[in-house]
């Protein structure tokens, strides 16, 4: 098994300019099926390189192929009224791969569609995700990873390609790899991805890895001491080094000047460790904490 | 994007929310004396003399005074342009006609980052930290979550006077409170703001000629507010307040931000940039793991293409703390030859520099692209395979150079 996508998974991708078009026709070429692109002027037209039909609306995709998962990849500008629309077609998982998206979009789109909507929303600004052999929906490099029981979870992209790449060798494989995004408001949190690892019997394991600012982290943390004690977790944060009040790339990535604390990487690890769970100082050493676990 | 006081101040009173009458910046101390002259002229009894820095704390550090006469404010403008306060330099004073305070509030909305929604923040104890005021009477101050739902049309009046009630606001003002919390929301969510604090607001005191518009108003003396950079392009870019070397950025992180490049001045001497920004975070990390420090937080993005390349490499070395760069790149969809290729076309545009390169690649097609950098045999390049090892390399060269 693997979490939120597998074999089953049908992709309407919205946004289908260069971008879109590129890392579509890449998820199809693994596998997924992608079964529909949305534009409002292109509606009746077939999508070129992918062979799939593209739809003026959600709603008429899901109606006409039976998408039940988007992918987002309009631009920031237009991506609330895109999720806004995926969820009101009724699509129960939506992929936002979008950088950029206002922090008052987000928040109107959380309450919405997460809060009261009940919807999986993955995103913003984040790669998507991938269940190794099954699906691949977003832009993660597909042949990095292979089938296997542990399961990731990442704010960031690179890293978690680093850190999966480094299992990969050591001949570790991935249930899957989910990347919730760098945004201060994202629709899936920690929290709510290692719960599902958990319910997913072949999930054995759990590698996370998170950043500077807010306290997802912790969240998880603390559900992990109380809940499943017995599973293999390995976590690393990254920013150990990042001064307090910059923005480090990502838009979630500050440590805010005269905050309440918790949002260093430095007292992340503190309470992470505080509730038994081993974070590794880099992404080298997190992925040799998971060998070591695992007896590799 | 922080505005300062006179922005804010500015941002605020387009909205609706009460600020005293308008001052004026100045750069320099005639400036601000010609200023001065004119409102003391004018009826004021005196002056205020604030440094115009984004950061907090201004009046500890011995940015704002109060001027009763000319020769005071020449005295605080010369004190306090120039003054760091916090790393910040000050080259802007605002010059206000002084408020007559009788009391002093604190008032607040920014985005709850942990409940994904609005927080209210007020108390009646204004004027000194807000954090201060937590820590020592946790019970005068009033926080309020709220969700876009239920602020779909902004704040309800209603709620305002309950959260103003809560606070215990004085009667006299809790009306006149309550109708300015509502403004500040409108403030906080139709300029995309993700803070917007008024420490202290305050009653208005009776003094003669201390405030041309009476005594008993609410009004915020102050101004703290916070754009949301990814808004911009609804709000014309935010160019309005966008003002040359009113605080300044370092130069090198100006440069950066009107390329769209992602880069953070640090204090070492390792120059990092690397492809996604967590993967430079843990760069910075493993750098000071090896008893190193990174000079810069650099993200070249996703592709990692020559031209990109280039011009992140370029904006690095031209840091004057730099003495190694590591550059940190794990290939995914742009594999392993594509990055080496960039690298090296990126090299041989910016011509010769004295700092060494180390070029750590991994993941797909990472040999191959090892191999082409050690085939073109760069003097500047040295080709790692790990990160540990990348960053040792990258320390040692720090400090022999």
């Amino acid at each position: 098994m693997s979490i939120f996508i597998d074999e089953n998974t049908k992709v309407v991708v919205q946004g289908i300019g260069s971008q879109g078009t590129f890392h579509a026709k890449r998820n199809q070429d693994y596998g997924t099926k992608v079964v529909a692109g949305v534009h409002p002027k292109k509606g009746g037209t077939t999508w070129e390189g992918l062979d799939v039909p593209v739809f003026g609306t959600v709603e008429e995709a899901v109606t006409e192929t039976g998408a039940n998962t988007s992918m987002v990849m309009v631009p920031a500008p237009f991506t609330k009224d895109a999720i806004l629309e995926a969820h009101a077609a009724g699509v129960q998982t939506i992929v936002a791969i979008t950088e950029g998206v206002p922090v008052h979009d987000m928040t109107e789109v959380y309450d919405t569609v997460v809060r009261r909507g009940g919807a999986r929303l993955l995103g913003p600004n984040c790669p998507g995700l991938i269940s190794p052999g099954k699906s691949n929906v977003g832009i993660i490099p597909a042949d990095i990873p292979t089938a296997g029981n542990v399961g990731l979870v990442s704010r960031s992209g690179t890293l978690t390609y680093q850190i999966m790449h480094e299992l990969a060798q050591a001949g570790i494989g991935i249930s899957t790899c989910v990347g919730i995004g760098g945004d201060p408001v994202i629709g899936t949190q920690f929290l709510d991805v290692i719960q599902a690892f958990a319910s997913d019997p072949d999930t054995h394991a759990i590698a996370f890895v998170g950043e500077i600012g807010g306290a997802e982290e912790q969240l998880a943390g603390k559900w992990i001491r109380d809940n499943i004690p017995d599973t293999p977790v390995v976590g690393y944060i990254a920013g150990f080094e990042a001064p307090e009040g910059k923005q480090m790339g990502h838009a979630g990535a500050i440590v805010k000047e005269g905050g309440e604390g918790g949002e260093s990487a430095a007292e992340k690890k503190e309470i992470l460790e505080s509730y038994g769970i081993a974070v590794a100082m880099n992404p080298s050493e997190a992925a040799q904490l998971m060998i070591d676990r695992l007896g590799r | 994007m922080d505005l300062v006081e006179f922005q804010g101040k500015q941002l605020f009173g387009r909205n609706g929310v009460p600020v005293p009458p308008p001052g004026t910046a100045c750069r320099t101390v005639e400036e601000a004396v010609a200023a001065a002259e004119g409102y003391l002229g004018g009826g004021a009894d005196a002056v205020m003399v604030k440094a115009q820095v984004k950061t907090g704390g201004r009046g500890k550090a011995g940015g704002v005074k109060y001027a009763p006469s000319i020769d005071a404010v020449r005295e605080h403008a010369e004190a306090i342009i120039g003054l760091d306060i916090k790393g910040h330099t000050v080259n802007v004073v605002y010059i206000e006609p002084a408020s007559d305070i009788a009391e002093e509030y604190y008032l607040s909305v920014m985005h709850d980052r942990v409940n994904k929604g609005h927080l209210v923040i007020c108390s009646k104890e204004g004027g000194v930290e807000i954090e201060e005021v937590n820590r020592t009477n946790p019970e005068a101050v009033v926080k309020r979550q709220l969700t876009p739902n239920e602020t779909a049309d902004g704040l309800p009046l209603e709620t305002a006077r309950a959260i103003i009630d809560e606070a215990r606001f004085p009667d006299d003002v809790a009306a006149d409170a309550a109708d300015l919390l509502v403004a500040l929301f409108d403030a906080y969510r139709n300029e995309d703001a993700t803070l917007a604090e008024i420490n202290p607001l305050i009653k208005t005191g009776s003094a003669p000629g201390a405030d041309p518009s009476g005594a008993g108003r609410v009004i915020a003396l102050d101004a703290k507010v916070t754009l949301d950079g990814n808004a911009a392009f609804r709000h014309d870019g935010y160019d309005e307040w966008k003002i040359d070397g009113i605080d300044a950025d370092d130069p090198l992180e100006a440069e950066a931000k009107s390329k769209g490049i992602q880069y953070v001045k640090l204090d070492g001497s390792v120059g990092v940039l690397g492809n996604g920004a967590g993967l430079v975070m843990a760069t910075l990390d493993v750098v000071a793991q090896n008893g190193g420090r990174a000079a810069n937080f650099l993200d070249v993005g996703g592709g990692a293409s020559a031209d990109a390349m280039a011009e992140s490499l370029g904006l690095v070395l031209k840091d004057p703390a730099v003495k190694s760069v590591f550059i940190n790149i794990f290939g995914g969809i742009t594999r392993g030859e594509e990055v080496a290729n960039g690298i090296i076309e990126a090299t041989e545009r910016l011509g010769e520099f004295p700092q060494k390169l180390v070029v750590r690649l991994d993941g797909t097609n990472a040999e191959e692209g090892r191999r082409i950098l050690n085939e073109a045999d760069l003097p500047s390049v040295v080709a790692a395979a790990t990160m540990q090892e990348a960053a040792t390399t990258a320390v040692q060269l720090a400090s022999e150079a």
